[in-house]
């Protein structure tokens, strides 16, 4: 179904709805939203990684004056919930309370005090007496599995979905899948590569860090307005944490500053609504930066075992990819994300016989691990792709001629991913073109430079998904209303990637009609439809194609209305032309403005469509990067001088918001790769707190980054697009790391590459 | 942070007699107490009224008061030629400019921070600060003094002859340094000052005369060593004291190499 | 105590406590686009001017702004629009937090810096962080705008 014709809205730059707004700095966000006399509220936290509340006593911080309550676990309901934002039923254990007498890691809240300002909720904070029962902790998650030390003993430990977790053996989940008969294909190989990576937690760092407020409303519900990408789902737990009908609870999600996945957890939302709830007050929370360090949602720490077998001809037969990841004190995210380290990495070849997934992951009393764009594919990528590097040298072959021997082709079935068929993929057309922008075959390996500095390249494929296959749904509602403009009634939510602007791309491309003549109006739980939310790569493939479904049931009740308005026998025969509905046989013809106008008085059909879009597949977005770069042997610094990156994610929607996502995305794998790590101390408190000790990527630390599009046609997308939100973050680990090789010989498995690893390394070398 | 009173003083003395006070704060361009939420301060002496952000060019030196900022001196012409465009790489990494615009060189001096490039310059620079009420002295006499209750005035950076020099290694490009380097080199000897230690810069001991004999790959890669051999180094988050050894002797020779080509940056 | 100082070019009277951050204020006197992105002076996010120099609201106390003009984007609407033009056409406004310290930051980069390079404007605006962009679409923006100015002197 491959359209040739020229599109009016689709493929075209066309601003944000929001973008004047934004950059004039107009108050559209959670903080400026907020009722002037919020509650502020704070949480007094756990100063260790595993403790129990033995005593409290709040006597003294209620007496100090402005506070209007504080609040400990003896306050708060029983019933155990999880703070992911996934559908229900989660396959995250329900394993948390909104305060708990056992606190499970550094930063765990132990008290809640809410007071009219800053001042006197930080002076009350300091007089909550409390005496805590140290207990051992298990810090280290190699160690984690059958530790005596259990993280998480209670009774009421309640996983809803069986993913192979035991809490009596710190285990969230597990799992192994064969395919083909691994070990015979093994043994059979000519040339074999078997290496550990390891990746540590990494913070999303959005410049809104977590905030919420909630209010009680006229109704007697429970309104919480929240930077949240999962609305729908913070209502349900809410409801669930709370104690209370789903029915009594209603969430708003305004502007958002930026989400990357630390927002599809519920990370703090529970805190000012259970104090809204005791209170009847309204109440504000606002995370410093310092909690958004530390008691956030940082990507999963993960080790990663590779062995792969390859013929000497460089044929990969078999590979066999074992994770362990760190869940760290809360199941969230975690039986959900390890999954994709080997399902959204291994289906980036095509002619192996065989394979192995296997994964376990487990709890410690560190910082509950969440969602961060790429969710497992990220960790899965490198190891993957780094050890196809490893086996490029094996081989004496060039890692992209390996990738062209081997890559996965349109039209072939993944096995590991779930048998899904990739019916659009241009992975060969990005790899070409990668090696043409970087200059490849000038560059590869290295050049040694006149002051003696040397220069690498390094390439990597990456993969991801478009939204959950058999799980996400996205239901969209369009009406027409006087004079004939529109309003888009989503529930995904835009979080800065301007999906609220793509969505109306396409249904003005549906339409017949200019983007300025849809109004996109989200998320209110109360009036709009349902969305799983944004995640998943799900808003422009998922959400999208729920546009054009509900944009051709429109048109047709637009139709219908027509042929009532002009007395034609039915709908079904007229033409729809975006400015007007004409009847060819009779040569009656009514203007969308005047229909829209006159369906306003004494009429019987709604000029108003809703349809839910389900996802039977996931078809993945592809991608290639290349990385150079320089390496000062002396002291080595490693200099990123240019990455390039060919993106295949079907049709482009708009462009300018393509490329933008694709380049923050990579400075993001720069920043993973080179210089972001979450350090611990030895009592299992995290050491780098701000911006000043976790240093995320400025503007001159990500060299130049170039993007081109090699865009596939999805069948199944609207108007043949994919996602392109989270796979922009998985080929730099990869490629950085390659061209570092290639530069100093010198292969880095654990990130990040820090300069004195590079120095150390090379040191060990000479 | 808790101020109890804030005082634009009319006064040297008055801020002088203000500040005996132990809870008392003589204020900067107040970055640093950006980062003290829950400290307490009895009052806060603002010296922003005296006229103390002024860059004095005369014929013997450069007189600062206390209260210029870090921008103020980057894009200044007559600090660029004193020093030989050193001070600009001293600065151009430290945070951003509109954090420069607010810190002040008196801040930066007294506040004694072991990453501070101004300090591993300006020990070279052979600096001298003015106190209110002890006088001249030398800024590493200053640095023997610990804290004091005095007020730093000015800096004053003597106009010689010598060759100057600036390097630093950094994680990322705004990022503390991890080392750094400062030289200046004259007919009479050189004077070298390693910084972010992690401690605060010290200058190199002994050695002075090592590059007597001249500027050349032996005698620069010797001194290198013997810096490197007469300091202590410490470990940290963003490096250990090996790697901080190491490169100390490599930043000293990439700067006296430079130097010796003739090269300002 | 009193503090009397010029707020986009109007003149104001308040009464404030000694450790009143300008942040803070400036917020409560209803300029909700200046923003907090951290509490270490790292993210530019807070970008007013003072006396037409860009600074960090965090880190400045309000008494500071005794006898001052302090301006922020809500007195620089037009030119602000003028200069979202280009940042749009690019998507590069992304989340928009970022967005006003730094749109704050490239006005007074205008002012200060006469033809500036690509590396002196990098250098100029690498204290305002970005997480959405790779900070590639600013730099596209800003080109196209420079040229624009430079086209507009000439």
């Amino acid at each position: 179904m491959k359209q040739e014709r020229k599109f009016q809205s689709i493929n075209h730059t066309v601003m944000k709805k929001d973008a004047m707004a934004l950059l004039t700095g107009k108050p559209v966000y959670t903080q400026d939203l907020a009722p002037k006399d919020c509650l502020v509220v704070k949480a007094l936290r756990s100063p260790y990684a595993n403790a129990i509340i033995t005593d409290i006593d709040v006597s003294a911080a209620q007496q100090v004056a402005g506070i209007e309550c504080v609040l400990t676990y003896r306050d708060v309901p029983q019933t155990r919930f999880t703070t992911a934002g996934q559908t229900f039923p989660e396959l995250s254990p329900y394993d948390r309370l909104i305060l708990d007498a056992h606190l499970r890691y550094v930063g765990d809240p132990v008290a809640l005090v809410a007071g009219v300002d800053e001042k006197a909720v930080h002076k009350a904070l300091q007089m909550i007496h409390v005496t805590y029962e140290i207990l051992d902790a298990v810090l280290d998650f190699h160690q984690a599995k059958d530790n005596p030390i259990l993280v998480h003993p209670e009774q009421d430990w309640n996983p809803l979905v069986d993913v192979g977790g035991d809490n009596k053996r710190n285990i969230v989940a597990q799992a192994c899948q064969d395919w083909g008969d691994v070990d015979a294909v093994f043994a059979d190989c000519d040339v074999t590569v078997d290496s550990v990576y390891h990746t540590r937690q990494v913070q999303q760092s959005m410049m809104e860090t977590f905030r919420a407020y909630s209010y009680m409303d006229e109704f007697g519900r429970l309104v919480i307005v929240s930077s949240t990408q999962v609305p729908f789902h913070i209502r349900r737990i809410a409801a669930t944490a709370l104690e209370i009908p789903k029915s009594q609870v209603r969430v708003i999600k305004p502007r958002i500053g930026g989400g990357f996945g630390a927002k599809q957890t519920a990370v703090m939302e529970m805190y000012p609504a259970i104090v809204t709830k005791l209170t009847g007050k309204p109440a504000m929370m606002i995370y410093t930066r310092e909690e958004a360090m530390t008691v956030s949602s940082p990507r999963h720490e993960a080790e990663i075992h590779v062995r792969i077998g390859a013929s000497r001809d460089g044929l990969i037969r078999v590979m066999d990819l074992d994770a362990l990841w760190n869940a760290g004190a809360y199941g969230d995210h975690s039986p959900t994300t390890v999954t994709l380290a080997g399902h959204k990495s291994l289906p980036l070849y095509g002619r192996y016989e065989a394979f192995r997934f296997s994964y376990e992951a487990v709890y410690t009393n560190t910082i509950a691990a969440g969602a961060y764009r790429g969710y497992g594919a990220t960790q899965g990528i490198f190891a993957l792709e780094s050890a196809v590097n490893e086996l490029a040298v094996k081989l004496h072959m060039d890692p992209s001629a390996l990738r062209e021997k081997n890559m996965v082709r349109e039209g072939q079935v993944m096995p590991a991913y779930f048998n899904e068929t990739a019916a659009s993929c241009s992975l060969d057309m990005c790899l070409k073109k990668v090696k043409d922008m970087i200059g490849w075959d000038k560059k590869y390996p290295r050049t040694v430079l006149p002051n003696g500095n040397i220069r690498g390249v390094g390439l990597a494929m990456g993969m991801q998904g478009s939204s959950i296959s058999h799980v996400d749904v996205a239901t969209v509602n369009i009406k027409v209303n006087d004079d004939g403009f529109y309003t888009l009634a989503v529930g995904a939510t835009d979080m800065g990637t301007g999906c609220d602007t793509i969505l109306a791309q396409i249904a003005a491309e549906c339409l017949n009609c200019s983007v300025d003549d849809i109004v996109t109006r989200g998320v209110d739980t109360d009036t709009s439809p349902y969305d799983t939310g944004s995640y998943a790569s799900s808003t422009t493939y998922l959400t999208g194609m729920a546009v054009v479904k509900t944009s051709l049931a429109l048109i047709g009740r637009i139709k219908a209305s027509a042929a009532q308005m002009m007395q034609c026998a039915n709908g079904d025969n007229l033409e729809f032309t975006g400015k007007e509905v004409v009847d060819h046989v009779s040569g009656k013809r009514i203007t969308l403005k005047d229909l829209a106008n006159k369906a306003m008085c004494n009429h019987g059909i709604a000029l108003e469509a809703a349809e839910e879009q389900p996802s039977p597949g996931s078809p993945p977005p592809f991608m290639v990067g290349a990385a150079e770069v320089e390496i000062d042997p002396e002291t080595g610094h490693v200099e990123l001088i240019d990455y390039a990156t060919v993106v295949d994610c079907g049709t482009v929607i708009n462009p300018a918001l393509a490329r933008v996502q694709t380049e923050g995305g990579i400075a993001q794998g720069i920043g993973m790769t080179l210089l972001e790590d979450v350090r611990f101390t030895p009592e299992g408190r995290i050491e780098n707190n701000s911006f000043m000790q976790y240093k995320i990527p400025s503007r001159r630390d990500v060299g130049t980054i170039r993007v081109e599009f090699a865009p596939s046609y999805e069948p199944t997308g609207p108007f043949g697009a994919k996602s392109i939100g989270e796979i922009v973050v998985n080929t730099p680990a990869p490629a950085i790391t390659d061209a570092i090789y290639n530069a100093i010989g010198c292969r880095f498995r654990d990130l990040p590459v820090t300069v004195e690893k590079v120095y150390e390394a090379l040191k060990g070398q000479s | 942070m808790n101020i109890r009173e804030y005082i634009k003083v009319q006064s040297l003395a008055e801020a002088y007699e203000l500040n005996q006070k132990k809870s008392s704060v003589v204020l900067g361009g107040c970055c640093w107490l950006r980062l003290s939420p829950n400290r307490l301060i009895g009052t806060a002496i603002d010296l922003s009224g005296l006229g103390l952000d002024q860059i004095e060019d005369t014929d013997s030196g450069i007189r600062l008061g206390c209260m210029t900022t870090l921008r103020q001196m980057e894009t200044s012409p007559a600090l660029a030629d004193l020093t030989q465009g050193a001070l600009q790489s001293a600065l151009r990494h430290i945070v951003g400019v509109q954090f420069r615009n607010l810190a002040t060189v008196g801040g930066s001096i007294c506040g004694r921070f072991g990453f501070s490039d101004i300090w591993t310059l300006f020990l070279v620079l052979d600096a001298d600060v003015e106190l209110y009420h002890a006088g001249l002295m030398k800024l590493r006499e200053f640095a023997d003094l610990g804290t004091t209750r005095d007020i730093l005035t000015h800096v004053i950076l003597p106009k010689q002859n010598r060759k100057i020099g600036y390097e630093s290694l950094r994680l990322s490009e705004t990022d503390f340094p991890v080392i750094s380097c400062a030289a200046a080199i004259s007919a009479n000897g050189v004077d070298c000052a390693i910084g972010a230690r992690p401690q605060l810069a010290e200058l190199v001991p002994g050695g002075q005369h090592m590059l007597q004999p001249g500027l050349t790959e032996q005698t620069i890669a010797e001194y290198a060593r013997h810096v490197a051999d007469s300091l202590h180094f410490g470990t940290n988050l963003r490096g250990s004291a090996a790697y901080r050894k190491d490169m100390a002797a490599v930043l000293c020779r990439r700067v006296l190499t430079k130097l010796a080509k003739g090269e300002s940056r | 105590m009193k503090i009397t100082y010029w707020l986009n070019g109007k003149k104001r009277e308040n009464h404030i406590a000694p450790d009143t951050m300008l942040l803070d204020f400036l917020r409560t006197c209803g300029c909700y686009s200046v923003k907090c992105g951290c509490e270490t002076t790292n993210c530019g996010l807070c970008t007013v001017w003072f006396d037409g120099k860009p600074v960090l609201s965090c880190a400045v106390l309000a008494a500071r702004i005794d006898g001052h003009e302090i301006t922020t984007l809500e007195g620089l609407q037009d030119e602000a629009r003028e200069f979202a033009m280009y940042m749009g056409q690019e998507g590069s406004d992304q989340c928009g937090f970022c967005n006003p310290g730094f749109v704050m930051a490239v006005l007074a980069m205008v002012r200060e810096l006469h033809n500036p390079t690509e590396e002196e404007m990098q250098d100029y605006l690498v204290g305002n962080l970005c997480r959405c962009t790779g900070y590639m679409g600013h730099l596209r923006a800003l080109r196209s705008y420079m040229a624009y100015k430079q086209g507009v002197k000439a």
